[in-house]
């Protein structure tokens, strides 16, 4: 590992100030990817700037009934807390379905967002990888591509984004709030994560030197009745082939609200923008349910071991909007 | 303009076991080598030092965390207990003797890991988290009973090569209801 300074910062301005635009710097959180990255020597930060003592820990409501939650608030305390738990348990249920007790004590919701993929290529210096080095190559493409992407991918990169919370957070629309010198900012998550095209290496629309300093989530009613699904090889702690955050409002037998997003499909959380529109103001049925998923999954490209993920999604899609419009009739 | 070279080695405080101890570290120590290397407290061990296999299960202010992931330099002012901080003088936790007493192992490496981690699963049940296979999570629903798929999912985040799995599941059932008991006679 390469040799770095080590500083740890109080408030939010200092911490914008300490790193500066020194692009090898990098904000320590939880440090359950960074430091593991650092290890095997795909990041090689200079400089860390430990931001996990910011006051930045809370979940609080906010005027209009959504939440906010703070970019330090540990994985953990997210799942854990009750207003999370009760307007929009798909969050903590995706939250749950991910790493382990002891890492989502340490990971942050600010480090969720700017986790690495876990594409083999991706995390082994010794290969070449368009993510990690542009203009490199990307060998998965060619090679080991079982669990990439089906969607939204390019000729250049077709590594897929780990997390499961951000797979929530999408769904509901959530909006990241950061500081920069220049002040503060927001970027709806929707439009955080740059699709990947020929610049695979930029993956988020954050400006350069910002400090995510929290997340929002709007008001959401059809929340309270949603959940995640999460398939893997083993029954836990496991990275996701395929997963699913839907909720799903029924009234008079229509579906009133719905909302749908995917994960481990695409280089970042997929919202199901085509499924949604597709169901909404329609019929609560296996059919229109099937109907839905394949108006979304039109769009996918499968490489040649990766093709199973588009009956997968279906599947799950299907799975989850029937068990949450069983739920509604209960 | 390139910023001044920082230092990269510092003089810590760690506070482990109830004990401080300061040391020199270079930032690049985790915690996990500052105690097995700096400090001799062996009992932490080392798997796969990335994160995957919980052998080096600690508890960080009371919470569970990977010492391998954990930079030394971020853990000043916390609290670190290691497995030789859970014993009461010779007098083992209860979820030790749990582990003794149904066989909760076989060759012991992961061990301290996988006690570290039960204790944390006790106090974050007893705290009412859902698990991810807790079927409702909404805090109405109250608390889910610790059943064994429960543990099992609580402590997905500790392998064990041995494949002490079942006796494990049933040490941590055990201790979960020896602190209920305990926990039942404080109230009477």
């Amino acid at each position: 590992m390469r040799e770095f300074g080590y500083q740890r910062v109080g408030d939010v301005a200092e911490a914008v100030a300490v790193l500066g635009d020194d692009p090898e710097a990098r904000f320590l959180g939880g440090g359950t990817n960074l430091v593991d990255l650092m290890k095997t020597g795909v990041e090689r930060p200079a400089r860390l700037v430990d931001v996990r003592e910011l006051p930045l820990g809370q979940v609080e409501s906010t005027a209009d009934g959504g939440l906010r939650i703070g970019a330090t608030v540990t994985n953990s305390d997210l799942a854990a807390h009750p207003e999370v738990r009760r307007r929009y348990p798909a969050l903590t249920q995706a939250v749950l379905a991910g790493a382990s007790g002891q890492l989502r004590n340490m990971a942050t919701v600010g480090g969720n967002l700017l986790q690495r993929t876990r594409c083999g290529y991706f995390t082994d210096v010794t290969v070449a990888c368009n993510k990690r080095l542009p203009g490199s190559g990307c060998p998965a493409i060619e090679g080991e591509h079982h669990n990439h992407a089906i969607l939204g991918a390019s000729e250049h990169c077709v590594a897929t984004h780990p997390s499961d919370m951000a797979v929530a957070l999408t769904a509901f629309d959530a909006v990241v709030c950061y500081e920069t010198a220049d002040g503060p900012g927001e970027l709806p998550l929707a439009d955080f994560y740059l699709p990947v095209g020929d610049t695979p290496h930029l993956e988020t629309a954050l400006p350069s030197g910002a400090l995510i300093t929290g997340v929002t989530l709007p008001p959401a009613p059809v929340a309270a009745r949603s959940r995640y699904r999460k398939v893997r090889e083993r029954a836990s702690y496991a990275f996701a082939i395929g997963s699913i955050a839907g909720a799903l409002d029924v009234r008079a037998g229509v579906v009133h609200d719905v909302r749908l997003a995917f994960g481990a499909v695409a280089s970042r959380p997929w919202r199901a923008r085509e499924a949604e529109r597709s169901l909404t103001g329609g019929p609560v049925s296996a059919d229109a349910f099937a109907a839905a998923a394949d108006a979304e999954l039109a769009a996918a490209k499968v490489l040649p071991h990766n093709g199973y993920k588009v009956p997968l999604m279906r599947n799950l899609v299907v799975a989850v909007l029937t068990e949450l419009a069983e739920e509604a009739a209960r | 303009m390139a910023p001044a070279p920082s230092p990269t080695s510092s003089v810590i405080t760690l506070t482990i076991n109830g004990e401080k101890h300061t040391l020199p570290v270079d930032h690049r120590t985790t915690l996990l080598d500052a105690l097995r290397d700096h400090l001799d407290l062996t009992g932490t061990k080392k798997g796969c030092d990335q994160g995957q296999c919980g052998a080096c299960t600690v508890l960080l202010d009371g919470r569970r965390a990977v010492s391998c992931l954990q930079l030394a330099v971020a853990a000043e002012g916390r609290e670190v207990t290691t497995i030789e901080g859970v014993a009461d003088g010779d007098r083992l936790h209860p979820v030790q003797q749990a582990f003794l007493d149904l066989d909760g192992y076989q060759c012991g490496y992961c061990t301290p890991g996988q006690i570290c981690s039960a204790l944390a699963v006790l106090e974050e049940h007893a705290e009412g988290w859902p698990s991810a296979v807790t079927t409702d999570v909404r805090p109405e629903a109250g608390p889910a009973p610790l059943t064994p798929e429960e543990i099992r999912e609580r402590m997905s985040g500790n392998l064990c090569r041995c494949g002490a799995y079942v006796s494990i599941v049933q040490a941590v059932a055990r201790a979960a209801e020896a602190r209920t008991d305990r926990n039942e006679e404080v109230v009477a």
